[in-house]
């Protein structure tokens, strides 16, 4: 460089080691996923699909329970006790127990992933 | 109401919000304290902070007064309100925490690389916000004028004040204290009382007649109406008349009112018997948090039962209090199992508005003419105890229910505040910070002053609708779905939730008169939602060659667990 701007400060650029490949042709999944590689991106897909579909099962069977109450309330108006009982009290224990299922669903999902990908 | 209790207890309510704030502001020292608390705030601390950010004023007053004037449908609110942290829990609540942003639109912006969906998604999120904080103000300053007779907009203006100071001076770090506070003191504010009702209501033969349609008078009442409005009568009533009906005057007469709508002037004294109905006011002539488009349900009542639950089940993940809150959990884990015990949280303290319901039903039926029937849970132990203990009751309920107006006003503060300060005030750091809290706040505040009278539960139900229609698709489509484009999201958001805001505006302004075109409007979730997330899908489609480079990477941040991320490329 012939003439080099005072003001212009030196900088140090780093990045993230890059790892290589065991040469052994050890297979790692692991590094699939950190080098994105299309094998990569297949196990991160997997793992969106289980998730999702935890998330979708509990969701289905909040909307079985809640989906049918008004129709219910609506039929039969002489039960107001009920409506009163259900609406009142009786939904937010199964709100929460449907919200432990699904976290310790989750978390199972995620355990049983790293389990695979770290190949232990 | 004797008020020389009450006052003192909303005033230590304030100052002890000022001084946790205070505790704060201690420890509160870089910007990231300021925004998300420099996320080491444990599941407990966080789950009670949300709790107590996420209970308003429409919970806390007027869940208790819908129930009274129109039943137990009104319950569908409370449930909603809960069952959208589930749903929260299952499609948002870890992707959003890895996603490592601070607001909405920082999700926006790191999920689609746009700056346009960023300012876009910004811009609902102070709309909804503004939307939000409007209410607080106001429902404070109807509990200070049932309390103390003061100006409608004193209480507004007090808490305004607070949560400006609050919110400037420690950000995010202290309102996690003063939330998470605020929260047991609301749950004590509403139990406390509601044990000793429950005693006074078993100690009088516990009546059970409350359950039955419609309310009735268990005693003799005289009813003074405070504001003109047309009662609905199902069949012939007799009552005692000293005032103007149907435009008539009376003078302590005894009348025969015939089955219909009759028009009673502000002003009248009606004396109802014992056992007679309570008759229920038409729409829109009394204000109020209890008084709503929820009136309009009468026309088609599974319809918009469907529309409340939709709107509340699916507008929770995107109030932007609530989604502030995630970023201060130090992994996704962590995340979620806050959110577990938020439901707990906000389940446990949903038992007790009921409880004020059918009790109001019972012991102060009147509220329902008079249009101050959010005013039944601090009414309430006055009516039922009396006394010493029924003014030490009403007091700790009236300190619950300024914390409401706090806590919440603070959090959507912080929100809004958050979003002014990255997008659209010149720089970023904590003066500006300081400066966007003064902006968040006069919005709404002026809005609240010139405006007034909009019912809490209408600009709630605006809220939670507008956010259903537009965040929803954002966050569960750009959580799941990899082909999500810019163009897409845009004009969904701009397509569901602008749909829902003019839906709901119309609504407001009364254009569609009455029928299903009402309804339809009133409640619009059941059909803008499915518009949203069809408009955004459809508009991605259209588009592929939009589907941002990194996507791929962007979403493995999202699901893969933090331990699997020490090597992590960001695209």
């Amino acid at each position: 460089m012939p003439h080099q701007d005072p003001t212009e400060r030196r900088v140090v650029v780093t990045g993230p080691p890059r790892r290589t490949r065991h040469a052994s042709g050890y297979y790692r999944p692991r590094t699939e996923i950190d080098e994105q590689t299309t094998l990569g991106h297949t196990y991160v897909r997997s793992l969106m699909r289980t998730q999702l579909r935890s998330a979708l099962t509990v969701f289905a069977v909040l909307g079985l329970l809640v989906g049918p109450l008004p129709l219910v309330f609506a039929a039969a108006p002489e039960a107001r006790r009920l409506e009163w009982a259900v609406l009142g009290f009786g939904l937010y224990a199964p709100l929460v127990l449907l919200a432990r299922w699904y976290v310790r669903r989750a978390e199972r999902n995620e355990r049983d992933f790293v389990r695979l990908v770290e190949d232990r | 109401m004797n008020s020389s209790y009450a006052v003192p207890a909303v005033a230590l309510v304030v100052v002890a919000t000022v001084l946790v704030g205070a505790f704060g502001l201690r420890i509160s020292r870089t910007t990231s304290d300021f925004y998300v608390a420099s996320r080491t705030v444990g599941p407990r601390l966080n789950a009670a902070a949300i709790s107590g950010e996420y209970l308003s004023a429409a919970s806390f007053l007027g869940i208790a007064g819908l129930v009274l004037v129109q039943g137990p449908d009104m319950l569908w609110y409370p449930v909603g309100y809960t069952a959208g942290y589930l749903v929260l829990l299952l499609f948002v609540a870890a992707p959003l925490r890895r996603s490592g942003a601070y607001t909405l639109p920082d999700f926006a912006e790191a999920r689609l690389a746009s700056q346009a969906v960023r300012r876009l998604a910004g811009a609902f999120v102070v709309g909804v916000g503004w939307l939000y904080l409007l209410p607080q103000l106001q429902g404070a300053g109807l509990t200070l004028t049932v309390l103390t007779g003061a100006p409608e907009t004193l209480g507004g203006l007090i808490v305004a004040v607070v949560v400006t100071a609050t919110v400037a001076a420690g950000g995010m770090r202290s309102i996690t204290f003063v939330q998470a506070f605020q929260y047991w003191l609301k749950l004590t504010a509403l139990l406390v009382p509601a044990l000793f009702l429950v005693l006074a209501w078993q100690g009088d033969g516990a009546p059970r007649h409350a359950f039955e349609e419609p309310a009735a008078f268990r005693e003799q009442r005289l009813v003074r109406v405070q504001d003109t409005v047309d009662l609905k009568l199902e069949r012939p009533l007799t009552v005692t008349v000293s005032g103007t009906v149907d435009g008539r005057p009376h003078d302590d007469a005894r009348l025969e009112l015939p089955a219909g709508t009759h028009r009673v002037t502000a002003g009248t004294r009606l004396t109802f018997d014992r056992g007679d109905p309570v008759p229920v006011p038409d729409r829109g002539t009394s204000g109020g948090m209890s008084t709503s488009l929820a009136a309009s349900r009468e026309e088609r009542p599974l319809y918009a039962t469907y529309g409340l639950i939709l709107a509340t089940f699916l507008g929770t993940m995107g109030l932007p209090h609530v989604v502030v809150r995630f970023y201060t959990s130090p992994h996704g884990v962590a995340a979620r199992r806050t959110t577990v015990a938020v439901l707990a949280l906000i389940g446990g303290f949903y038992l007790l508005p009921p409880v004020y319901g059918v009790l109001g039903r019972l012991y102060t039926p009147e509220l329902a003419l008079t249009g101050d029937a959010d005013a039944a849970v601090l009414l309430l132990p006055d009516r039922m105890i009396g006394g010493l203990g029924g003014d030490l009751l009403g007091a700790l309920v009236a300190g619950g229910a300024f914390a409401a107006f706090l806590s919440t006003a603070s959090g959507l503060t912080m929100a809004v505040a958050g979003v002014l300060t990255q997008d659209v005030l010149p720089s970023r750091g904590v003066r500006h910070f300081r400066l966007g809290t003064g902006l968040a706040m006069v919005v709404p505040l002026a809005a609240s002053v010139l405006v007034g009278g909009l019912p809490v539960a209408d600009a709630v139900g605006l809220a939670f609708a507008v956010s259903a229609s537009s965040f929803c698709p954002l966050l569960v489509l750009g959580i799941w779905w990899r082909r999500l484009t810019p163009p897409g999201a845009a004009v969904g958001m701009l397509v569901g939730g602008g749909s829902a805001f003019l839906a709901v505006a119309a609504t407001m302004a009364g254009v569609p008169g009455s029928g299903p075109l009402h309804s339809l409007l009133a409640w619009p979730a059941l059909w803008s939602v499915p518009l949203g997330f069809l408009t955004m899908i459809l508009v991605s489609l259209a588009t592929p060659g939009r589907v941002p480079a990194g996507t791929a990477a962007i979403l493995a941040r999202f699901h893969l667990p933090e331990e699997l991320r020490a090597a992590e490329v960001k695209a």
